[in-house]
């Protein structure tokens, strides 16, 4: 008998995994003219009429020629997209534990069911506050929860993602910088190599000039290189606590008063609070604003990059620089209401009051939990992290710098450094080689200060057997490494595609950034069918 | 309080779980793990919210409970746009961005990912199609935020600080862009022919500089208006150096002329009218698009998925110049880039796949006749004028004689319709006036619905407020 699953029972570490490989073509190849997708409600009559004049007197704004979309009838559509998601790992299907720094944990099923309520999803912005009532309720009770968990006065949930949080707050800087007049003297920004690309990128955007503090042996931003960098020009220091090592700073509370020492703001991005849920606040750590990402730590679904949530919060002094609207109650009137009335230095930031899909599903992920259980999505978060970590730290060719024998946080930044000088073999190519197993694994963001990194989270979502064959599928490909190279090399096997020549994505005068410039470009070369 | 031993969703709170655990790591308890945390940061009290429900049919009830405090436009006769449109969601739209493989997926690779390149790169194409244009990229935030970049990108490639925009448009986008573009970039507001509500040439000539970056133009407007002189602001732009960045509504490119065909340089706009719910605002995505040049293509902040070739003759997909981006450069890249609303461009592309060119033509002239009409009989009403003698696209201002707009829309609301969003307090020359939106789905009988209703509030015979 021969089954490839059923792992317990059959002693198998890991599965015989491919993907769906559909070889499917580019969907404007599937056009057949005169095909239809859908019909929409015909005009009656008298409404055409009235609108026969207004066509013909558009002029030069009537369009010549239809747009060349593909005609393609509506089943065969759907089964384009259907093959296509197929063709596509969700966290759904696997054990998405490779994808550190982005806490890919699971996002319950019923969330999505309530966020797409017709009476949540087919809510117009401009309604007037008493028939938005439930949607109201929920970006402030959400808000209640994000205020309880932080610690900080008031959160603005606008933002549709973490980086466009940190333009927030980069934004609150500057309008704080400018309304004390002190654009010139204040002009510096400091954060550390570990924390998101997108604090030192949004800084830049609102004219600050970055500093950026390395890490010291240990692993933690070096608290002489900070001395050295805060001065009477700082305007801000943002920054990542536990950093994607995994470390958590335990002088936290020093960087932040050296900071406010000199008249400066505190930013902690939060995109690591998977750690921390009830066990250690922004505040109590000193700072004056924060970002968490609701579809991070807050179970709303990452949606192939968005759209997501960041949530903004401060401390009571920088309210008023929260992008408008806020969404205040009403105790007397028992209303919810949009509150524009707070003297926001910002004004806007974002079209209307956040992604509800995302806030509705972090709200009911909370609400799921309650403060006992929340705290406990850390305690085994942290535990789940520190069972990998000793597994993988066992393992052959692999690393983890700084902070020896200490235990980590929510997630450890590994290195292949060794297994790269012993077998050739880089981290690119062996992530490659996972995914035969139906497995991911990410790097790192850049720079690798971390030579040949990989970065491992595996939340609160899988259990103890789930890690335990991506244990097996990390040893597995460390093995074919040593014993088999050329089987990683040419990773992978299994997928949807093979090897992709990345140079032409390069290279201005062969890129082809859509099926049109492809056309243009080719003209009947590179044609795989 | 809590009953239960385990959570469904954090399966190793099994607490022999958890001991099995600790005794591979050498660990005595989870507290262990902590300790790097100082005593004073520690938070030592339970989190200030209240008591969960725990079980998936009570959350449902709490959920559901909240959600029927909303009045959603399926239960009333909505005539809301301004920026977010009530438009039909053909149901594979919601189908596709609801599986799974889609929806819970992020940053994986283009091997294990193939299904994700392969579908973002094909709405890039079936935008540019839309467009005219050879390259779109993977969707921003919103259409504001689409603005917003494409002016900073057009300051770079010209090397210039300063743009000018309409003062006319959306109020909330004008916003949106002067904060994005501040400290380094100077936003100045060009006038608008009061009576068409078109751009005012002769004020656009006497700020076109050789110091303007941009000219911003929305086509159609925020308050409807199809701007007819594109090709003639384009020349003016283009006459002192500058370029011309266009914000359309892709609903509106079946029938009305896409922007690079009047001459504009990059086109942005947001993408929630192709398949995307409303959800109060929250369903948004940017598009950009642009000429295939490398100056325009190195100044995008965004992800571009290219198409490529395998080893093994098959399509392969990949990023596009990845060192412009924020993921590869930090503070040097062009601007930033992060988690923004790719779902939504899938579902997009699914839309444009599911409408075709007859459908993009039949969703452009059902909207232009339903607002031709709706007009028309608006416009007969006694007291009531159409606030634009320019044609429109799917809105429109309306002007009611001696009633504010808000006293008109509490009548309305109580007959079950949305009135028009109120301008009043945005626009200082349109007082006592409201946008009137339609969608293709609109019957006679509704619009029937709205007028009749008007004529009654207006004579002051009906609308009761219950």
């Amino acid at each position: 008998m021969s089954i490839e699953y059923g792992l317990k029972d059959f002693d198998k570490k890991y599965r015989s995994y491919h993907q769906a490989r559909w070889d499917e073509p580019i969907i404007f190849q599937l056009s057949q003219p005169g095909e239809r997708g859908i019909l929409l409600p015909e005009a009656e009559p008298e409404v055409a009429a009235a609108g026969s004049r207004i066509i013909s007197d558009l002029g030069p704004m009537a369009r010549k020629s239809p747009p060349n979309l593909p005609e393609i009838s509506q089943m065969r559509v759907l089964k384009h997209y259907l093959h296509l998601s197929q063709e596509n790992l969700g966290a759904d299907e696997t054990v998405d534990i490779g994808q550190g720094t982005c806490t890919m944990k699971y996002s319950p099923k019923i969330n999505d069911r309530l966020a797409n309520l017709p009476d949540l999803a087919d809510v117009h912005p401009r309604q007037d506050e008493s028939t938005v009532q439930g949607s109201l309720e929920i970006i402030y009770k959400t808000e209640q929860m994000l205020k309880a968990v932080s610690g900080l006065d008031r959160f603005c949930l606008q933002a549709g993602g973490g980086s466009q949080a940190l333009l927030v707050i980069a934004t609150i800087v500057r309008a704080w910088v400018d309304e004390q007049g002190l654009a010139d003297k204040k002009d510096e920004i400091i954060t550390t190599i570990f924390s998101h690309p997108s604090n030192p990128a949004c800084a830049a955007i609102k004219g600050f000039k970055l500093i950026t503090v390395y890490p010291d042996e240990e692993g933690r931003p070096d608290f002489e290189a900070m001395k050295a960098a805060v001065s009477d020009r700082t305007a801000a220091f943002l920054v990542t606590n536990p950093e994607d090592l995994g470390i958590y700073n335990s002088r936290i509370r020093e960087f932040t008063q050296m900071v406010h020492d000199v008249g400066g703001l505190c930013s902690y991005d939060q995109a690591n609070a998977n750690a921390l849920l009830g066990i250690a606040r922004a505040r109590e750590s000193g700072f004056d604003l924060c970002f968490f990402n609701i579809h991070k730590t807050f179970s709303a679904p990452h949606g192939c990059g968005g759209p997501g949530c960041g949530a903004v919060g401060v401390r009571e002094n920088l309210v008023k620089y929260l992008p408008a609207p806020l969404v205040s109650y009403d105790e007397e009137k028992d209303r919810y209401f949009l509150d524009y009335e707070s003297p926001s230095k910002i004004s806007r930031i974002k079209d209307f009051y956040g992604v509800l899909p995302a806030i509705t599903r972090g709200y009911a992920w909370m609400k799921a939990l309650g403060p006992h259980w929340l705290r406990e999505v850390s305690r085994v978060a942290v535990l789940n992290n520190n069972y990998m970590f000793k597994k993988i730290m066992a393992m052959r060719g692999v690393g983890a710098p700084y902070a020896s024998g200490e235990f980590r946080m929510e997630q450890v930044r590994y290195s292949m450094q060794k297994l790269k000088d012993e077998t050739g073999i880089s981290v690119s190519e062996f992530i490659n080689r996972m995914f035969d197993y139906g497995m991911h694994l990410w790097t790192s963001h850049e720079p690798w200060l971390v030579p040949e990194p990989f970065t491992v989270e595996p939340t609160e979502s899988y259990s103890k057997a789930e890690m335990d064959e991506y244990l097996a599928v990390l040893e597995q490909v460390l093995k074919e490494c040593y014993e088999t190279p050329e089987v990683v090399k040419h990773a992978p096997h299994k997928s949807a595609v093979h090897h992709t020549d990345h140079d032409i994505l390069e290279d201005p005068k062969r890129w082809a950034i859509t099926w049109r410039a492809y056309r243009k470009k080719y003209k009947g070369y590179f044609e795989p069918r | 309080m809590n009953s239960f031993e385990s959570h469904p969703y954090i399966p190793n709170s099994v607490p022999s779980v958890q001991e099995e655990m600790l005794r591979e790591i050498g660990a005595k308890s989870v507290d262990e793990f902590f300790k790097c945390i100082p005593d004073d940061i520690k938070y030592h009290e339970a989190l200030q919210m209240s008591e969960p429900t725990l079980s998936e049919a009570g959350l449902r009830r709490h959920v559901e409970e909240i959600a029927s405090k909303n009045r959603s436009v399926n239960r009333v006769l909505s005539f809301l746009g301004g920026g977010c449109w009530n438009h039909y969601v053909p149901a594979s739209c919601d189908e596709i961005n609801g599986r799974s493989e889609f929806l819970t997926a992020y940053a994986g690779d283009p091997y294990e990912d193939h299904g994700r390149f392969q579908a973002l790169f094909e709405y890039e194409s079936l935008m540019a199609e839309l467009l005219e244009m050879d390259v779109v990229n993977v969707p921003t935030y919103d259409g504001s935020q689409a603005a917003g970049t494409a002016l900073r990108m057009a300051c770079r490639i010209t090397d210039r600080h300063r743009v000018l925009v309409p003062e006319l448009a959306g109020p909330e986008r004008l916003k949106i862009i002067e904060t994005y573009l501040h400290p380094q970039i100077e936003v100045v507001r060009v006038k608008a022919d009061p009576a068409a509500l078109t751009l005012d040439l002769n004020d656009l000539r006497s700020k076109l500089d050789d110091s303007v970056a941009a000219v911003f133009l929305e086509n159609p407007t925020f308050l409807g208006v199809i701007e007819p002189s594109g090709g003639e602001i384009a020349e003016l732009a283009h006459g002192k150096g500058a370029l011309l960045v266009v914000w359309a509504d892709p609903s509106s490119l079946g029938v009305l002329t896409p922007p690079s065909c009047y001459g504009a340089d990059i086109a942005c706009g947001d993408i929630q009218p192709l398949g995307v719910r409303m959800h109060f605002g929250g369903g948004r995505g940017g598009y950009i698009a642009s000429k295939d040049e490398k100056k325009f293509v190195s100044e995008f902040p965004s992800r571009l998925f290219g198409i490529s070739a395998t080893t093994h003759g098959e399509w392969g997909f990949g990023d596009v110049a990845w060192e412009r981006t924020s993921f590869a450069s930090r503070e040097a890249a062009k601007e930033f880039v992060g988690t923004a609303a790719a779902l939504w461009g899938i579902t997009a592309g699914v839309y444009l796949a599911t409408m075709g060119p007859k459908g993009m033509a039949d969703l452009g002239t059902g909207i232009l006749q339903r607002s031709a009409y709706l007009s028309r009989q608006m416009a007969q009403i006694p007291g009531v004028k159409i606030a634009a003698t320019a044609p429109f696209f799917k809105e429109f201002p309306v002007t009611f004689q001696g009633r504010s707009v808000s006293d008109i829309n509490m009548e309305l609301l109580s007959r079950g319709i949305y009135g028009g969003h109120d301008l009043s307090s945005n626009y200082p020359t349109l007082q006592n006036s409201a946008l009137y939106c339609v969608n293709e789905t609109m019957t006679k009988a509704d619009m029937d619905t709205l007028t009749k209703a008007l004529s009654e509030i207006m004579k002051g015979a009906g609308g009761s407020l219950q």
